[in-house]
């Protein structure tokens, strides 16, 4: 029993790891975002900051070493999140009568 | 009945720690997808709103001074790495390195709002907060934004609400301070610790999308 309730102790250098990839992630988007590349800066740069949010996620909020219960609500949460801004962007980008709106 | 259910530690609905645990952050999680979805209403208005006026959005957001908005940044992730330091702390028993980390996330907290304080009072000397004086004058070679206020209250309104959220999670920290001074937390019960972090670094991913939505979106 006792094993059970023992927490799962993350590595002090998996926190170490983690951090300076996010202070990288943090420069790299600030570098990229000084570049022109046209439509892609935007994608390139919320790559990123995806990327840093699923290492936050994953391991400071534990999930990855959290039960599957834990995981599917909080992937719940951002996939309902993807629906809200995927859907409402579909369907604004493609009404010609709207400014900004792909023809 | 198994041991666990014996400590005092161990609310009666729950069979052991190890359960209340999954249940106290089932349930944190839960919260933070109603926050989820605060939000996501605010990135989706700029997302809708930067699509039809890309020109002034553009034009508004290199008012902003990239490199305050990036050490900003840093120092969030910092408190973020200081706080999960503390819940670390807290797992493994450490009460002195648990109260240190804790003072430590809050002074980069408070370090963080006291930035955006002097981001907020240059907007307003400069006549960039929306309402009856806003006045865009934009920077050399983009001046022309006939939409700039939208910009400017989207900006308000999203890092408004997530300093909001900071000052919160300061309050909680505060909390969590004055209870692990009194040595309310041990090595089988930490969960307030462990979902204030929670709380903690989701307002640190807020401000990871909203730092390249505001700040970054047309730098070359």
């Amino acid at each position: 029993m006792s094993d059970h309730s023992e927490h799962h102790i993350v590595p002090l250098k998996v926190y170490f790891l983690v951090f300076s990839a996010l202070m990288i992630l943090l420069f790299v988007t600030v570098g990229v975002a000084m570049v022109n590349l046209g439509p892609f800066n935007i994608y390139v740069a919320m790559s990123i900051a995806i990327i840093k949010a699923v290492l936050v996620v994953l391991y400071f909020m534990h999930v990855r070493y959290s039960t599957k219960l834990t995981m599917v609500v909080a992937a719940a949460g951002f996939l309902w999140l993807v629906f809200l801004l995927g859907i409402t962007i579909l369907d604004y980008t493609s009404r010609s009568w709207i400014p900004g709106s792909y023809q | 009945m198994s041991d666990a259910a014996h400590n005092s530690l161990v609310a009666h609905q729950f069979d052991d720690a190890r359960q209340q645990q999954e249940a106290a952050t089932v349930g944190m999680w839960t919260f933070l997808i109603t926050e989820i979805m605060f939000f996501g209403g605010l990135i989706l208005a700029y997302m809708i709103y930067r699509n039809q006026f890309a020109e002034s959005f553009h034009a508004a957001s290199r008012v902003l001074d990239v490199w305050v908005g990036c050490f900003n940044t840093c120092v969030l992730l910092v408190s973020s790495l200081t706080m999960a330091l503390g819940v670390r702390a807290a797992q493994m028993g450490d009460r002195k390195k648990l109260v240190l980390f804790i003072i430590v996330t809050m002074i980069f907290g408070a370090a963080f709002l006291g930035v955006k304080a002097y981001e907020y009072s240059e907007k307003f000397e400069h006549h960039l907060v929306p309402g009856p004086t806003f006045h865009f004058h934009g920077v050399p070679g983009h001046e022309h934004a006939p939409n700039a206020e939208i910009f400017f209250s989207l900006y308000f309104a999203m890092t408004g609400v997530h300093a909001l959220h900071m000052i919160v999670g300061l309050g909680l920290m505060t909390w969590l301070l004055r209870k692990s001074i009194k040595g309310a937390f041990n090595k089988d019960y930490y969960n307030p610790v462990e979902i204030c972090g929670l709380y903690w670094h989701f307002v640190d991913i807020v401000w990871i999308f909203l730092y390249p939505l505001l700040y970054l979106i047309d730098r070359s």
